[in-house]
């Protein structure tokens, strides 16, 4: 186990200094997020154009593997599609949970999250703001958790 | 089963860490620091030995067959019964149940004592850093019978307010239950007092000693409450194995909490008698085992010492506050005048979460997160801290690792 794996200098530069963090003003969507395991809690916020993220924010407190995470997903999705999200969290959904695959190319930054699987414990952390994210593109009212 | 030797002279640690074979284990290639005992301890070979040398020889179920190794086995179990009565100084054997530890024993009182007395505006009374075994089983009876629980306000240090304890305290407080140790913040509470208070006015209470039972001699008739809970496994015991301790007449005016073999006398369709104490609260097949390896776990610390123990923690608990202190962004939560061997802390800009994960890293274990005091947490307004907890086999040197593993944290993170 390689701690220097786990924290990449991409993930400890993006837990200083998260970025789209706050509540966005004229958010139409959004949705929190909740790992009772660790008391962290999340909050996504969205502008929308058609299908489009046109905007994205999120606030709330946590590791660094998930401010990280919740950062570095933040910059990726602005722009798609929802159809393009959807494809895209299941590509950091297989970095994250399969010690076999290829890390896919389309990942760019997101990729720095790959040593979080050899952390079990802390896939969590990682995937706590996709699914907040899912969750707030599906209007979904209740707060989702992790477990 | 193992001998067990009783300590003399001072307090050797290391004679002590050679009784616990897991501590010679590596962990990330490192020595493993055990530093989350108020979580689970760690057992001593006497221990292990006296849980494998009943399954290799002794092995029957208890109280019911007229074989030789029924009658060893039941022999056994009864004997970690008058063992536990002497760890606690209660009365009589008919005191003490075996249950699956301190969460069940809380549930048992609630469900057993609580439910058929309470009527709605009846008032249960717990403290603000109760774990959630203590708060939770209360909560549901509640819900159940329409009665009202409150809570007794803490302080920034994390001392329970006793002048609001008296003041809330009324006609209607049917039940006190507190934590004699918080798992949380360490605060010993002076229980004596709160127990006095309680009985002067005819109140029911329950101690949940699961952290004060592995740190400090306790006498239940001295201090004079209705039930003491505790669990095996954080006192060097196995997991699934805890006490009620209960006061003869206060067990004897409940009815029983599950029905099943073993709790009664007679079973007939026109009717059931139900058995004596304390098996009328022991239904079903017991953790035999269990309570065996906790038998063995008392004695251990009998031989040792509580004292000796109590003071060997406190020198480690002095140390490690003196060492911790000057890491910068550091801040302790919990810092009654009084505690029991464990720290919680924050560090400013480092989440307990990615502490706990580089500590590991260098082979020293804490627990992060809420501690399943949440009310706690959000009394302090943070989501979770790391907690550090010191057991009789501590040393200065983990303490020392813990805090070069905080710094590297730190430098990584910060
Ligand atoms: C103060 C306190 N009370 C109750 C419990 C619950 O004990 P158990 O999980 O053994 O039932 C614990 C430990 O988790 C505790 O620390």
């Amino acid at each position: 186990m390689d701690l220097a794996d786990l924290y990449r200098d991409v993930i400890v530069d993006h837990n200083r200094r998260p970025r789209n963090f706050g509540r966005l003003a004229g958010a139409i969507h959004s949705a929190e997020g909740n790992n009772p395991l660790c008391g962290d809690k999340l909050h996504v916020f969205l502008e929308m154009k058609d299908d489009i993220i046109r905007d994205i924010s999120f606030e709330g407190t946590g590791c660094a593997i998930s401010t990280a995470s919740a950062s570095l997903m933040s910059e990726a999705v602005k722009g798609r599609s929802r159809a393009q999200v959807a494809d895209l969290f299941g590509s950091v959904h297989r970095m994250l949970t399969r010690h076999d695959a290829e890390t896919d190319a389309d990942l760019g930054k997101l990729a720095a999250l790959a040593g979080v699987r050899e952390f079990p414990m802390r896939v969590k952390c990682a995937s706590l703001c996709w699914h907040t994210l899912n969750a707030a593109l599906a209007g979904s009212a209740a707060p989702v958790t992790t477990e | 089963m193992a001998a067990v030797r009783v300590m003399r002279g001072h307090f050797d640690v290391e004679r002590v860490r050679a009784d616990f074979p897991v501590l010679a284990r590596q962990v990330n290639g490192r020595p493993l620091a055990y530093l989350d005992n108020a979580a689970s301890a760690q057992q001593p070979a006497a221990v292990i030995d006296a849980v494998a040398g009943y399954a290799r020889a002794h092995h029957a179920n208890v109280h019911r067959g007229v074989h030789t190794l029924s009658q060893e086995a039941t022999a056994l179990y009864e004997a970690a019964r008058e063992k536990a009565r002497r760890f606690i100084n209660a009365a009589s054997t008919t005191e003490i149940i075996f249950l699956r530890g301190t969460t069940e024993a809380v549930n048992l009182v609630a469900q057993a004592h609580g439910r058929p007395r309470l009527k709605p505006g009846d008032e249960i009374l717990v403290s603000w850093l109760e774990h959630h075994s203590n708060i939770v089983p209360w909560q549901m009876l509640c819900g159940q019978t329409g009665a009202v629980l409150r809570v007794v306000p803490i302080d920034r240090r994390g001392v329970v307010d006793f002048d609001r304890y008296l003041a809330m305290l009324g006609p209607r407080t049917r039940i006190v239950a507190l934590a004699h140790v918080s798992n949380a913040l360490g605060t010993v509470l002076p229980i004596r007092a709160f127990l006095d208070a309680a009985r002067e006015r005819g109140i029911a209470t329950l101690v949940d000693g699961a952290q004060a039972v592995p740190h400090l001699a306790v006498d239940v008739q001295a201090l004079g409450c209705d039930f003491y809970a505790f669990s095996g496994h954080k006192m060097y015991g196995p997991t699934g194995i805890g006490v009620l301790y209960g006061r003869e007449r206060t067990l004897e005016a409940m009815t029983p909490w599950q029905g099943g073999g073993d709790m009664i006398l007679s079973v007939s369709f026109d009717g059931t008698t139900y058995n004596h104490l304390p098996h009328r609260f022991e239904a079903g097949t017991p953790n035999i085992a269990g309570a065996i390896g906790l038998g063995a776990a008392i004695d251990y610390l009998k031989a040792i010492g509580m004292e000796r123990i109590g003071h060997h923690e406190q020198e480690l608990l002095a140390y490690a506050t003196a060492r911790l202190a000057d890491i910068p962004g550091l801040a302790f939560v919990g810092t009654a005048p009084e505690k029991s061997s464990l720290m919680s802390f924050t560090i400013e800009g480092v989440h307990p979460h990615d502490l706990g994960t580089v500590l590991d890293s260098e082979g020293v274990a804490v627990r992060t997160g809420h501690h399943c005091a949440m009310p706690v947490m959000e009394y302090f307004g943070v989501p979770a801290t790391t907690r550090a907890s010191f057991g009789l086999y501590n040393t200065r040197a983990e303490i020392d690792a813990l805090r070069e593993a905080l710094l590297h944290a730190i430098r990584m993170l910060r």
